[in-house]
């Protein structure tokens, strides 16, 4: 059995691990080792919540603070990532793509196609999403769907330890630029992690649990609570299975069909906004490619169409829960024509 | 006009080779300009027309550790870093034999083996990956340096000002080449850059700023050598701002309405390859003889070019689905 260790060390361990494998991995961002300049400690932060703490002086020369500059550093790692290295940026806050994004989505992601297939950019850019910190309308957004939509990147979204330290360990070897999701309220999940490393591949959905009734799509930190709510509805006899889809980008397709097709009752659930997102695009998907299946319309459990509020009596309404889950799968079930 | 620079000693041969890529330059885009009319070249085509000295005067002090980022007027930064010439004017005309297989076109062309990272369609999109290619040649102690050219229009963009802070927090081995031919697009850049000259804000970054007259290669070279040789011993960024004027539209079908009939004059009395050929012939480094030759056998190469490029197959239809990703 392998020991227990956070999201964030998990993270963490997969940064050192490949750090310490391949040279080329350097590690750049706002406190990235943080106390740049100032009179005080090195390594002061690492990170704005401590994930890169520790690399600073193990990996001398390697891990760069960077003012704050988005466009700049975002911009430098992907033109290093051109040059030969393996940059992992982070962007504090995924809100924060505004001041960056020309870098990312018309620079990176265009590079391999635009330039005929001779164009290899390595780059990761780590960034923090999600609600549930009353951190408010711009520190809170989840975004993913936006990258999702641009072909050349890759979105990966993970949900455990496990799966933070696998799934960035495949970002950091990957050759194609990755924008790499955390949650920020899973840094502190704590769960099983293998000490050596390891790397889980793009485009394969994790079936996080197993159900014959009703199939959970879902991603990030809506695993946990679509999990309570499968719990839950375990109990009243109802057994969903649920799908972790862990990248958006390659999308598994095949794991959530044949699921589709089994059950015939689909619910997804996402906490980014309703309109031209994952629950849009996984409910459109079922729809076109199992439609002859489906014993009931899908249903789609996600933020409303508003920006996150701060008040936690607001913002808690706003993040999907676990009641929620649990009337959307009772609508499928509940559902005759 | 008189030459005031005290200049370095360039060889035959560089100034023979700097003589051909300006007039490879002036050839490829006086032909792209007549073959546009006759409406066989897709898209925006951008010229680089006037401003030869500067790609060459900068680029022929570059060499394989180097790298460049370029902007919509991108024809003669690649030709100066030694992309091929047919390649880019198959690209041009769409061409599955061009050097982004038909994929990039104009406003994209690339050569990564040759350090040239891309013509830009973004204004101001090439400093920030110039700060990583040159933090890459530090990292790694190459010695290698990144040029980042940029027009007027895109000294007023975030990015560039981002890029020249942290290349100077970085102290990174990258030169800021800002191409000032007057205009951003159609907007003077007497109006649109807030300051008398664009190098006068290398003042608020703490690195040096050059004042260049961009039609004169010898005043380029001596500027572009002495910034690459500094940050090439690790004594950080320089911005360089070239003075001159492009002899064409913004864009290929440009009326330039906005403008005086200042192209007719700078072509006259101010043109690169004209001062160039005066005083290598005045000293007798070169003789007209030497340049009447590499003007014909660029002829020949350009004429090659485009005949090649107008023969050549468009890309199939499969193509338009690979090389999004290296694997997916």
């Amino acid at each position: 059995m392998a020991r227990s260790i956070t999201y964030r060390e998990a993270l963490n361990e997969a940064l050192t691990q490949e750090m310490e494998r391949d040279e080329s991995v350097i590690v750049m961002g706002e406190d990235n080792a943080g106390g740049a300049g100032a009179p005080g400690e090195d390594d002061a932060w690492g990170g704005v919540l401590g994930v890169t703490k520790g690399l600073y002086h193990r990996f001398p020369g390697r891990v760069l603070d960077t003012p704050i500059s988005e466009s700049a550093f975002i911009g430098a790692a992907i033109g290093a990532a051109t040059a030969g290295m393996r940059p992992v940026a982070e962007l504090m806050f995924v809100d924060f793509m505004g001041v960056c994004f020309d870098q990312i989505y018309n620079q990176a992601a265009k590079f391999r196609y635009m330039f005929g297939g001779k164009a290899v950019t390595p780059v990761v850019i780590r960034t923090m999403y999600g609600a549930g910190l009353r951190a408010a309308a711009q520190h809170s957004q989840c975004l993913y769907p936006l990258f999702t939509h641009i072909p050349g990147l890759k979105v990966v979204l993970p949900a455990t330890p496990y799966d933070a330290k696998g799934l960035l360990t495949q970002a950091i070897r990957d050759n194609d630029p990755v924008m790499f999701f955390e949650h920020k309220a899973l840094y502190d999940l704590a769960g099983p992690v293998p000490e050596e490393s390891y790397a889980l591949p793009f485009g394969e959905a994790n079936v996080v649990r197993e159900g014959g009734d009703v199939t959970i799509v879902t991603l990030g930190r809506m695993v946990h609570t679509s999990l309570e709510a499968a719990e839950r509805l375990a109990a009243d006899g109802v057994q969903c299975e649920v799908i972790d889809l862990r990248t958006t980008s390659p999308l598994d397709e095949d794991t959530v069909l044949e699921s589709a097709e089994a059950t015939g009752r689909v619910v997804v659930v996402d906490e980014a906004h309703p309109r031209c997102s994952m629950a849009t695009d996984i409910s459109a998907l079922v729809a076109q490619k199992a439609f002859g299946a489906l014993q009931a319309p899908v249903e789609m459990v996600t933020a409303p169409h508003t920006p996150v509020p701060f008040s936690g009596r607001l913002e808690d309404l706003y993040i999907p829960d676990a009641q929620r889950i649990v009337n959307a799968v009772k609508t499928v079930t509940g559902w005759t024509r | 006009m008189t030459d005031t620079i005290e200049r370095r000693a360039l060889t035959r041969e560089q100034l023979l080779s700097a003589y051909r890529m300006m007039r490879s330059i002036r050839e490829f885009e006086e032909r792209v300009h007549r073959e546009f009319a006759t409406g066989e070249i897709p898209g925006f085509v951008h010229l680089y027309a006037g401003e030869e000295a500067s790609a060459v005067g900068v680029c022929i002090n570059l060499d394989e550790r180097d790298a460049i980022a370029s902007t919509h007027r991108g024809h003669g930064h690649c030709i100066a870093k030694g992309v091929d010439v047919g390649e880019m004017m198959a690209e041009i005309y769409g061409r599955r034999t061009g050097s982004c297989h038909g994929k990039g076109g104009s406003m994209h062309i690339a050569d990564l083996s040759k350090g040239m990272l891309g013509a830009n369609g973004i204004v101001g999109g090439g400093p920030p990956l110039i700060c990583g290619t040159a933090l890459t040649a530090k990292i790694r102690g190459t010695g290698g340096v990144g040029v980042a050219f940029f027009g007027d229009g895109g000294s007023n963009q975030g990015t560039t000002l981002e890029s020249m802070n942290l290349a100077c927090v970085w102290n990174l081995p990258a030169i800021f080449v800002a191409e000032n031919n007057g205009y951003a697009e159609s907007t003077a850049s007497a109006w649109s850059v807030a300051a008398d000259n664009i190098a006068d804000r290398a003042a608020g970054f703490g690195m040096p700023g050059v004042i260049v007259d961009g039609f004169d290669f010898f005043a380029v070279h001596e500027a572009a050598s002495e910034a690459i040789a500094r940050a090439r011993e690790g004594g950080g960024p320089t911005l360089i701002e070239m003075k001159f004027t492009r002899y064409y539209g913004h864009f290929e079908g440009d009326q330039q309405t906005y403008r005086a009939n200042e192209v007719e004059q700078a072509r006259a009395e101010l043109d690169c390859l004209k001062r160039f050929a005066a005083r290598v012939t005045e000293t007798g480094e070169l003789a007209r003889a030497d340049l009447d030759a590499v003007d014909a056998e660029v002829a020949t190469m350009i004429d090659k070019a485009v005949n090649e490029a107008k023969a050549a197959p468009l890309p199939g239809e499969a193509d338009l689905l690979t090389d999004v990703y290296v694997r997916y």
